[in-house]
């Protein structure tokens, strides 16, 4: 493998690290870790979404080839293999309705596709053959299967709760005076959007592999996660083992997107059976199954209202949500609407804002974070409605943000919104004007208007979106005043060993975005050493006991900082013993380029890859000093970060058929200052495609019976490379001052931006028409009858 | 094993392996679990996704939607083997410009998608950036947004991007 | 999602097959590249007794030859065969050109055209192709070799005139030099069309593609062209004797809709009407 650059520190474009293991299939995810005489799971899911369990009948399937045994709820409850159910980490209010959400649904089953028994076979196609053969009886109670129907509440989603609303949440500090700036409004628009639930579908299914010495004692979890750390707290707190006796290892995962970030009934049951029987437990979910055994993303009704004055400048906002949760609160359900709560002004400045938030139970798959995580949903709901009210206005949809944006569109830094948060830094005109130019905007209206006075069946739209967004999750003091119940610090230890080389061990979780190569080069710069004497340790909770993993686009702004910092300790450390051995005072050691030397005596100078050894072997130390060059720092940043950005996105739409071609796509970002721009660019091109994707082809379709119905990739239109364009980025640089490092994150920026500039290109597309919304997904019967009623009449 | 087990003998990366298996086990299955290339993996269950696509007598094929029955008498080439299908000691130089294009973030589509892409230039030589698109339509890929795939298929074939 | 168990029998000729499938009747199955059948079988949807594998047999079961103003193509060979043959380049272009429309590439490398007709799927691109080709189906069973004319061989939703006992070994097209267009709308391009329209003017056909339970020529469009109508207004009639289904994609009156915009792309774009 030929790596090129081998002084390749922060800011260079250094090539993955990880790639190595992955190009050539060494890299071993769940699924290809095996232990012998392993039993495999076969979950028997509900087929009815809400109903009570009448009977299961095991026996055919008990009496199968190769079947151990089949396990009902209710004998796995009798079986006390847990001792709370799954857990919920943010009970967003103190009268949060959370009903218990078992592994195995004892007697009333609450979505379909919740596990009602175990089948435990020694193969993959045993247990596969058996969950066909146990038969199961319900008796039906009525589904509520949509936002509308919880909201109307008749008919509810848990018996008991006698209501389906889980609970209220607000920033409404003047409702009155809210009102009276939509009473004195000279413009306001009225907007209901849905974000249509989605599913996340991670390329690797989530799988899990649990393996325990009966005689030890202890148990070793292998699972599809982006959260190992979290994973052994929940999984000791949920089975009773005891924490000290479980290890939780995330080996290679597939992707996580917010999917993989649950505590998951398969997890528990894995851990739990595996530490009683004895024997390796494992599952590795199908695709269809995953619909209803991985939480889904979005899921809401937003209603937004703009008010401004004649010329287009705001002044009130008002936003009311009706958020589903699904049938239970898993992780961080009922948080993910409030990530956005803060961000429904989007990156404009406006007198009076109020926010309400309802969340309800439906008789679906559970909601929980999806790549972005309530952002996206705050910034298609903003980013639409800015267009909706240029239009009202009458100026064009650059015009409408150039007139609002935060400071007049000049830089700032620590600017409190009206939620009471302070954005860290920003700078919002420049990545307007840059994409708008790279995109070369005039242009394309010119040729717009050349197809729209031609009459031509294709027409054209260009869209734009201006996102702010919060991330680096963050503050523990900030997440503790939010009701969420762990923290938000990272933990990192840098270890310089004997041979000269460097162990960072890392509380962050990889699943696609590079670790390893980023911190090599956080290491690289501080250290002055190659990023290839540089290993990465994570993943595992015996390696990294410390961590808060991975997810809210935090690894870098919080972990990789915490890196850094370790770093610098380190390099203080051996300060003190390059001095010891110049007979020189630390003050009068510097350090550069990775070596130690004198003031003004450059001769005298010593590598801090050399002091590896001395360090070691500690023969000759200043006094009191402790062998060894290793230190560790926990990071918790006075701050979230609040990266930003525009994107242009251009479709064309066939207007006979009503499709539509997503064909350019432009990105300019801020992400602060960038570790290495190579996997930057890849974060943002692989967060615009799923968010186009959000726009134009994905939703979870339930039927009246909340039965999904296109749980396959058959019917769930995860799109190719065939649907989508080539993407052109570009970057601005606003440091930020949450971290010394001044670095945001950009895992989710892609995917919160594009959704917006899709539909406001679809709509631009389509404004002739008098049309000035559609929803999402726009496909192309939705575009069509959308043209087609415009028109006032069939085709 | 089942009273219907079939001996079959599968070549693969120039290997011969003796199998017993179920007439029903899909090709991916036995090359993971029985032969243990764990390389090829799989995304979902419907033939969509490409995840398991390995090379059948030098063409891309989805092996989870082959039997292992079906490839007796047939040449594989896994990922693990595709190397030692170029003269060079080090990778494909497919494999080598996924890398250097950053064509890849979490890999799990990669080697479906390297070996699709190795089959795609052999069958259409003169693609250009649409049409290798359209040629990694049966691959999905949840992570890279396809921008730097599509630039590593153009760029192993001589094309700049 | 695994299929359910069965037997297999890995056929070494036309022969073998044949007695095979008289030997299990309707519990065997017979399997050419398994494009259709092992889906379906995963989903345990189909789950024959016996698969009797036939997609190694070569020879005149697999392969393009054209003589006599007669493309004979065996029902064995391959769509990225069809598509890649300088043969049907020639004498019979939009077959090589809707082979190339099918799945994806690795679908085309293991699917085969008899295995496409068989299966006689609303939905698929290849059997409204021999349709409006005015194609003709060989098939052998136990009392010998018979043709079946495309028109006559579809008969409901995955059903054919075939029977259990029988085996498609090669479509006959007339070798074809006119007009011929072939429109499918999907929203990846993976996907099997939402409509789909063929057009080729030799044969004087128009078929359909998902517009109802087989797949079907619109005989509506034909008999106006062949009355010299415009492409507009024959192409007004496309969806007339169609009962297209409804499904996420869209509904059937979106469907017809789209059969009407096709079929006068088609027609235009074949410079028949
Ligand atoms: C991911 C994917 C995408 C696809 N996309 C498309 C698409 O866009 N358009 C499209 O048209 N098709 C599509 N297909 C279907 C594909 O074209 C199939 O290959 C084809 O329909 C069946 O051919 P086969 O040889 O694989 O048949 P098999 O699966 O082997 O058999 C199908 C049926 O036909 C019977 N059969 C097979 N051969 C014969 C024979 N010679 N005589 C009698 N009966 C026979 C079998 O018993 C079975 O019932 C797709 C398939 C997949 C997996
Ligand atoms: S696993 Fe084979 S196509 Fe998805
Ligand atoms: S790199 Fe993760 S799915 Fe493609």
């Amino acid at each position: 493998m030929t790596i090129t650059d081998d002084t390749a520190g922060i800011g260079s474009r250094m090539l993955r690290k990880e790639d190595g293991a992955l190009v050539t299939g060494e890299a071993k995810f769940v699924d290809d870790i095996h232990s012998p005489g392993e039993l495999w799971m076969g979950m028997v899911r509900s087929t009815a979404a809400h109903a009570r369990i009448v009977s299961i009948d095991v026996s055919a399937a008990q009496d199968m080839p190769g079947v151990e045994a089949v396990h009902t709820g209710a004998e796995l409850a009798a079986m006390e293999l847990w001792v709370a159910p799954l857990p919920c980490a943010w009970p967003v209010t103190d009268d949060m309705a959370n009903p218990p959400h078992w592994p195995v649904a004892p007697e009333t089953v609450h979505h379909v596709g919740e596990i009602v028994a175990v089948v435990l076979a020694d193969s993959r196609y045993a247990a596969a053959d058996a969950v066909e053969h146990v038969i199961v009886e319900y008796e039906s109670l009525a589904a509520v299967a949509s936002i509308d129907q919880a909201v109307a509440d008749t008919e509810h989603a848990h018996t008991d709760l006698g209501t389906n609303k889980a609970y209220t949440w607000a920033i409404d500090e003047d409702p009155e005076g809210t009102q009276a700036a939509f009473d004195a409004a000279a413009h306001s628009v009225v907007c209901r959007f849905e974000q249509q639930r989605l599913i996340p579908a991670a390329m690797e299914p989530r799988g899990v592999l649990a393996l325990p010495s009966p005689m030890g004692g202890d148990v070793t979890l292998y699972s599809a996660s982006q959260v190992p750390h979290i994973l052994k707290v929940m999984a000791a707190a949920t089975t009773g083992i005891p924490e000290q006796k479980i290890r939780v290892v995330a080996p290679a995962v597939g992707g996580g997107f917010g999917a993989k970030l649950n505590i998951n009934p398969d997890e528990i049951l894995a851990i739990s059976l595996a530490n009683r029987l004895g024997r390796p437990v494992r599952w590795t979910e199908s695709r269809t199954e995953a619909a209803g055994s991985t939480h889904q993303g979005r899921g809401q009704t937003q209603h937004i209202e703009l008010a401004s004055d004649s010329d287009g400048r705001l002044t009130a906002i008002r936003v009311k949500l009706d958020a589903d949760m699904g049938a239970y609160m898993m992780l961080i359900t009922p948080g993910v609407p409030l990530l956005g709560s803060f961000l429904y002004h989007g990156v404009y400045e406006t007198p009076k804002f109020s926010f309400t938030c309802e969340g309800w139970f439906t008789n679906r798959t559970p909601t929980d974070a999806y790549r972005g995580a309530g952002r996206p949903e705050a910034s298609y709901a903003i980013e639409r409605a800015m267009d909706m009210l240029s239009y009202e206005v009458g100026i064009s949809p650059e015009e409408i943000r150039r007139r609002n944006y935060i400071n007049g569109g000049e830089p700032f830094e620590m600017w409190e919104n009206p939620a009471g948060i302070f954005f860290d830094s920003g700078h919002y005109l420049p990545t307007l004007d840059r994409a708008l130019d790279m995109a070369d905007v005039a242009g394309l209206r010119a040729e717009q208007q050349r197809r729209r006075d031609a009459g031509e069946v294709k027409q054209l739209g260009i869209g734009m979106c201006t996102y702010v967004e919060i991330c680096g999750l963050a503050p523990s003091r900030a997440l503790g005043g939010l009701k969420y119940a762990a923290g938000g610090w990272e933990h990192a230890t840098v270890r310089l060993l004997p041979t000269g080389k460097v162990e960072v061990v890392s509380g962050s979780t990889p699943h696609g975005q590079g670790h390893e190569t980023s911190w090599s080069q956080i290491i690289a710069t501080k250290m002055g050493i190659s990023p290839h004497d540089v290993t990465v340790l994570h993943s595992d909770t015996a390696i990294s006991p410390l961590g808060l993993d991975t997810y809210g686009s935090r690894s870098l702004a919080v972990g990789g900082v915490a890196i850094s910092m370790a770093a610098e300790k380190v390099i203080e450390k051996a300060r003190l013993i390059a001095a010891h051995q110049f007979e020189a005072a630390p003050e009068d050691v510097e350090f550069e380029a990775g070596s130690f030397s004198v003031a003004g005596t450059p001769s005298k100078s010593v590598h801090i890859q050399e002091l590896g050894f001395v360090a070691f072997a500690a023969h000759d130390l200043p006094d009191g000093l402790e062998p060894n060059l290793q230190e560790q720092v926990s990071f918790d940043p006075p701050n979230f970060a609040f990266p930003f950005g525009t994107h242009v996105a251009v479709v064309e739409i066939d207007e006979d058929t009503g499709g539509v071609d997503l064909i350019g796509y432009f990105a300019v970002d801020d992400c602060g200052n960038q570790v290495n721009p190579l996997i930057v660019e890849g974060q943002v091109h692989g967060g615009v495609v799923q968010g186009a994707a959000q726009a134009l082809y994905e939703v979870a379709v339930y039927d009246d019976q909340a039965n999904i119905a296109n749980p396959s990739l058959m019917d769930y239109l995860v799109p190719s490379a065939a649907e989508m364009p080539s993407i052109t980025t570009d970057f601005t640089c606003t440091p930020s001052t949450t971290n010394p490092l001044g670095v945001k994150g950009v895992g989710e920026a892609g995917t919160i931006g594009s959704a917006a500039a899709v539909i406001n290109a679809v709509v631009d597309a389509l404004r002739p028409h008098g049309i000035t919304d559609i929803d999402m997904p726009a496909t192309p019967m939705r575009v069509r009858r959308a043209i087609e009623a415009a028109r006032g009449g069939a085709s | 094993m089942p009273a219907n087990a079939v001996r079959i003998r599968l070549s693969v990366n120039g290997r011969s392996h003796d199998l017993e298996v179920e007439p029903r086990t899909l090709l991916v299955h036995a090359l993971r679990d029985e032969i243990g290339l764990t390389g090829t993996n799989i995304g979902c269950d419907s033939s969509s996704c490409g995840a398991c696509t390995i090379l059948v007598d030098g063409q891309s094929a989805k092996s989870c939607t082959m039997l292992a029955v079906q490839a007796e008498g047939c040449d594989i080439t896994t990922i693990e083997g595709l190397a030692d299908t170029t003269d060079g000691d080090g990778l494909h130089p497919m494999q080598q410009a996924f890398h250097e294009c950053h064509g890849l973030q979490c890999g799990y589509c990669t080697p479906g998608m390297i070996l699709a892409s190795v089959s795609l230039l052999e069958e259409y030589p003169d693609l250009d950036e649409p049409g290798v698109r359209v040629g990694l339509e049966g691959n999905l890929c949840r992570c890279t947004g396809y921008h730097n795939i599509v630039k590593a298929v153009l760029s192993a074939a001589g094309k700049e991007a | 999602m695994i299929p359910a168990a069965f037997d297999y029998v890995r056929a070494g000729s036309v022969e073998e097959a044949l007695a095979a499938l008289a030997e299990h009747g309707d519990d065997a199955k017979l399997m050419a590249g398994g494009h259709s059948l092992i889906p379906l079988m995963r989903y345990r949807l189909v789950t024959p007794g016996v698969v009797v594998d036939v997609g190694n047999l070569n020879g005149d079961l697999r392969g393009i030859s054209v003589a006599d103003g007669t493309v004979r193509v065996g029902a064995l060979t391959r769509h990225s065969e069809l598509e890649h043959s300088a043969e049907l380049a020639d004498a019979c272009p939009m077959l090589a050109h809707v082979a190339s429309m099918v799945g994806d590439p690795a679908v085309r490398h293991r699917g085969t055209l008899g295995g496409s007709l068989a299966h006689a799927d609303p939905a698929s691109d290849l059997p409204a192709a021999v349709l409006a080709l005015g194609a003709t189906l060989v098939a052998r069973g136990p009392g010998g070799e018979r043709e079946i004319a495309a028109a006559d061989f579809f008969t409901g939703f995955l059903e054919s005139v075939l029977a259990d006992d029988e085996m498609l070994t090669e479509i006959r097209l007339p070798v074809s030099g006119g007009g011929w267009n072939y429109q499918k709308f999907n929203r990846r391009a993976q996907d099997w069309a939402i409509v789909g329209v063929a057009v080729a003017e030799n044969a004087k056909g128009v078929s359909l593609v998902n517009m109802g339970s087989t797949p079907m020529r619109a005989t509506a469009v034909e008999q106006a062209v062949a009355a010299g109508a415009s492409a507009v207004d024959a192409a007004a009639l496309a969806a007339d004797n169609a009962s297209p289904p409804s499904d996420l994609n869209g509904d059937a009156e979106y469907r017809g809709h789209l059969a009407r915009v096709l079929t006068e792309r088609a027609l235009k774009a074949a410079g028949i009407a």
